[in-house]
């Protein structure tokens, strides 16, 4: 897509799953005249902030948290994993396998979770055990912080 | 995140595949939820599919399949 010459004020996202069109075509943050607001037009994932005018990446996400600024809106999704396509003309395409919003989340579920994996990590043998248990340890304490962060 | 270029993550070390690797992640998601949505996540986990093994250019009897999830 071409690179517009100026800094787009809001960043446009397109959010799907392979079930549903969770997000498509909204336009996010309008920019606010007070400058001391970094916080507006914010997509946050797990450790990365996008904002308009954002250079163009694609990410993988691991399986963590993710937030939509709108204004003074804040909407997160725990995304179970999955791509961000930042595009220079700042629109954002997310493409994830498993998103819901973190108030669908069960603590309890996700405290078994995690002792569960954690204890089939040390009775792993094979390599491939051993992988499968960390990716339940990975995922549950993802889930552990977004439910407490 | 990585030292090296050429890092893999540790789950293709373990000879998994991006795509099982996402689709377990999606699954230990779903099995966290509360009900209902944790019913609604379960069931598009199902899979129904045929295979069909071909010999001399010809379908054979095809087995009708359907996975439900593993756990």
């Amino acid at each position: 897509p071409p690179t517009p010459s100026s800094i787009p004020s809001k960043l446009t996202i397109n959010f799907v799953l392979p079930y549903q069109s969770e997000i498509s075509n909204k336009e996010v943050c309008a920019l606010r005249p007070s400058p001391a607001d970094l916080s507006e037009s914010r997509l946050e994932f797990w450790q990365m902030g996008v904002l308009p005018g954002h250079v163009a990446t694609i990410a993988e996400l691991k399986p963590g948290l993710l937030s939509v600024h709108e204004g003074s809106e804040v909407t997160k999704y725990f995304v179970s994993s999955g791509f961000a396509f930042v595009h220079a003309n700042s629109i954002t395409d997310i493409v994830a396998v498993e998103a819901v919003p973190v108030d669908h989340i069960d603590p309890s579920l996700v405290q078994k979770g995690l002792a569960d994996f954690t204890q089939k990590l040390n009775s792993a043998t094979t390599d491939f055990e051993k992988a499968e248990a960390q990716i339940g340890i990975d995922v549950h304490s993802a889930l552990n912080a977004a439910l407490s962060g | 995140m990585a030292s090296t270029a050429a890092a893999v993550p540790f789950w293709r070390a373990a000879g998994m595949t991006y795509i099982s690797y996402s689709n377990i992640c999606a699954s230990l998601v779903r099995g966290c939820l509360k009900e209902p949505h944790r019913s609604e996540a379960v069931a598009r986990e199902k899979v129904h599919f045929t295979v069909s093994k071909w010999a001399d250019g010809k379908p054979e009897k095809p087995s009708v399949r359907s996975d439900s999830p593993e756990e």
